[in-house]
């Protein structure tokens, strides 16, 4: 990956995803109402809100893991660069490749570190050896911001890390294939406040390379790492706009609530 | 036991007691509390000590009878291999000697033993025939083979070990008597006596009998050379075919069940029907084995294939029942994790969940295999009861299509004849069908303790 290029890119950033008029229904549940949303590349955009508001729900939107539930239906359009991530003749696992994710509580497999950063390579076949596939495995952790820690132990169980780690290994693997968005289902619920700020930090960086969606719980962390911010109530997108404005000067009075604490 | 109903008393004063009383001292409702879990305790006690009593009498009773199987009664004669009896002509034509039915070593034996008994100077009034009754039926087979086999040895005396005749070995046991023999035609108190002056001469002597493990089953006047290898071949073979067909088919089912299929009322039904196959009794698939597999699809009588077959309709559901549980204590974020990366439904499955599950689908599997190495019921239907093969298979196709038995069917057939003697081959053959099931517990037991969850 050209990174550098990325880096000094303008300020103005372009759009990555849009999303026009989306519904999302489980069954009967009509779980997300009419959003329209732009998200922007090389920027960290938060969703907030109270929990069971949606944000989950349209954040696997993005990368169609709402295939997988069987009730689920999505209508409405969104784009991925101008193309249609819903249109029938796409496949959702070559979307998936292009727009990883990370959980809410750190899923390492139960495999070595390295097959766990290595099995994306692989299955998409990005190394044509194991030399290539050692240099993919060594930046993605380096992006992760864990390979100091476990470079020593490469063949040891991912499962065997800590909490904090084991969701930095989490971050190495999705960016192993190579992805140009990155969604964060609350990456951080599971974590203790210092392996947080790690992650928070990570986050940061990442920007510089990939579009960042991140769901959160916590206001304070929306603020510290996002420059957009989402606010989700009952399944509509009440507000949507820079971080500092959401926290400072919010329209809606829904959102001025919840940020001051209200509704939650 | 009514809580509500006592109401804590306020107590008003004395200093340093606290409202509820003392802690030092047991209140009324803690003393019943305590009883109530002691005696619980009893009865769990009480009634692990009854199911250990129980394992304790079946397993002695086990051993106690069955052990004798394993070791047999042997006469050791030198037998002269006289030309003038096996090949008049003397050119040693083996089409000549194959002439000679066993019929005509029976005076070879009869020799022998006389000689035997002049040589160790024992008195006896016996016959030469009642003399060469000490011995089993198969002796003059057993020569007749031998002499066939090594033609070149006639004229020569030979050593041989025979089986004693069942009596002879029941005496030697402690199962005949020379009470219980009075009615007996097979042997008379003289030849206990004989018996008794052979026994302190060292010629015949009891043994262990390799036979009995690897040997074929014998009929009813031979039950000391009857053995249960043969139908272990048929055991073997059923389990193969059981193994190569419901381990895959079962998985798949699973698996597609488990990962792939939409949740509808179609899918509810298939699941609801393969639980309720578990739970069918299996005589119910010997009927149907004998009607498809034999009436209609013309497959052998008492085949291995036909049994297996049967017994892999039996075992599915059960492989099918625990594969799919193995499949769902795989927790779903790492199925969450392999789509995030890119990998497809069947990647996640194949690389991820499956082999998280393996030890759980082996697990199920062993423990078919086992439940299906002891049935005993569909087998009957197929007519893979009775006295049937006399040589183990010496090809596949023949172990699979060849006649046979399997280890529980042989082993009900001997509990159903009539002579003493096959009633302790009965018991020695269930000591090797548990050995065989124990093991197989074991191996499961063993993979579920070393790969239970990782993650
Ligand atoms: N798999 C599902 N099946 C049915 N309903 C669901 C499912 N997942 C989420 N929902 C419903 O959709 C709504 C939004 O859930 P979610 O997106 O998880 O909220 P959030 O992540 O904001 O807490 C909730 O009302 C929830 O009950
Ligand atoms: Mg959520």
């Amino acid at each position: 990956m050209n990174d550098m290029s990325r880096l000094d890119k303008t300020v103005t950033n372009t759009t990555k995803i849009s999303a026009k008029n989306v519904n999302v229904y489980y069954g009967d549940t009509h779980a997300i109402k009419d959003v329209n949303v732009e998200i922007e590349d090389n920027t960290v955009t938060a969703f907030i809100g109270p929990s069971g508001c949606g944000k989950s729900t349209f954040l696997r939107c993005l990368n169609r893991m709402n295939d997988t539930i069987d009730i689920c239906r999505v209508t409405g359009e969104i784009l991925l660069d101008g193309e249609d991530i819903y249109d029938k003749r796409v496949d959702p696992v070559q979307l998936r490749a292009k727009v990883g994710m990370v959980f809410q509580k750190p899923n390492p497999f139960p495999k070595s570190i390295y097959d766990n950063v290595a099995y994306g390579p692989r299955i998409h076949g990005l190394a044509r050896n194991k030399a290539d596939l050692d240099e993919i495995v060594e930046k993605s952790l380096r992006r992760g911001a864990i390979w100091d820690e476990v470079k020593d132990r490469l063949h040891a169980p991912g499962t065997g890390l800590s909490g904090g780690q084991q969701q930095r290994l989490c971050i190495a693997r999705a960016v192993a294939t190579e992805p140009e968005v990155l969604l964060m289902d609350e990456p951080c619920s599971a974590l203790d406040p210092i392996a947080t700020a790690q992650v928070e930090e990570l986050i940061d960086e990442l920007r510089a390379s990939y579009s960042v969606v991140i769901v959160t719980h916590s206001m304070q962390q929306a603020a510290r790492v996002s420059q957009k911010t989402a606010f989700f109530h009952l399944g509509n997108l009440v507000e949507f706009g820079n971080t500092g404005q959401i926290f400072t000067n919010p329209e809606d009075p829904r959102t001025e609530s919840y940020i001051t604490g209200r509704i939650g | 036991m009514t809580d509500i109903s006592q109401s804590p008393t306020p107590m008003g004063g004395a200093a340093g007691q606290t409202k509820g009383g003392s802690l030092l001292t047991q209140n009324a409702r803690t003393r019943k509390r305590n009883a109530a879990e002691m005696r619980f305790r009893g009865y769990g006690i009480a009634a692990i000590v009854v199911g250990l009593i129980m394992l304790l009498v079946l397993v002695t009773t086990i051993v106690s009878r069955g052990t004798g199987a394993f070791q047999q009664t042997f006469i050791t004669l030198d037998v002269e291999l006289l030309e003038s009896k096996l090949d008049k002509k003397g050119n040693r034509d083996l089409d000549d000697i194959k002439k000679v039915t066993t019929f005509g070593y029976a005076p070879l034996i009869k020799g022998a033993m006389e000689s035997t008994v002049d040589a160790l100077g024992i008195e006896t009034g016996l016959k030469s025939k009642e003399l060469a009754g000490l011995l089993s039926k198969d002796a003059a087979a057993q020569l007749r083979a031998y002499v066939i086999e090594n033609p070149d040895q006639i004229g020569q005396t030979v050593e041989f070990r025979f089986l004693a005749q069942s009596r002879v070995d029941g005496y030697l046991k402690g199962r005949v008597s020379r009470d219980s023999i009075e009615n007996d035609k097979n042997i008379s108190a003289g030849q206990l006596d004989l018996v008794d002056a052979l026994v302190a001469a060292g010629v015949i002597e009891k043994t262990f009998n390799l036979d009995f493990i690897i040997g074929a089953d014998a009929s009813d006047q031979r039950p000391e050379a009857a053995g249960i290898g043969v139908s272990m071949m048929g055991s073997l073979f059923m389990m193969l075919v059981v193994l190569a067909l419901a381990l895959p088919i079962g998985v798949a089912a699973s698996i597609y069940l488990e990962e792939f299929a939409p949740k509808n009322w179609l899918t509810d039904i298939i699941e609801v029907n393969i639980s309720n196959l578990a739970a069918v009794p299996s005589i119910v698939f010997g009927i149907l084995g004998l009607a498809v597999f034999i009436n209609y699809m013309h497959l052998p009588m008492s085949a291995p294939l036909v049994g297996g077959l049967v017994l892999t309709l039996m075992t599915l559901p059960t492989i099918i029942i625990s594969t799919r549980a193995a499949l769902k204590a795989v927790p779903p974020s790492i199925r969450d994790a392999a789509l995030g990366v890119g990998a497809s439904k069947m990647q996640a499955v194949f690389h991820h969940v499956l082999p998280l599950a393996a030890p759980g689908i082996l697990t199920g599997t062993i423990i078919g295999l086992a439940q299906a190495l002891g049935e005993t019921a569909p087998l009957l239907l197929i007519g893979m009861v009775g006295f049937i093969a006399s040589n183990a298979p010496e090809t596949i196709a023949d172990g699979l299509l060849a006649p046979n038995s399997a280890m529980p069917a042989q082993i009900y057939e001997w509990a159903k004849r009539a002579d003493p003697a096959f009633y302790e081959r009965a018991w020695g053959g269930i000591i090797i069908l548990l050995v065989f099931l124990v093991t197989m517990n074991t191996v499961a037991v063993i993979l579920r303790r070393r790969f239970e969850r990782r993650w």
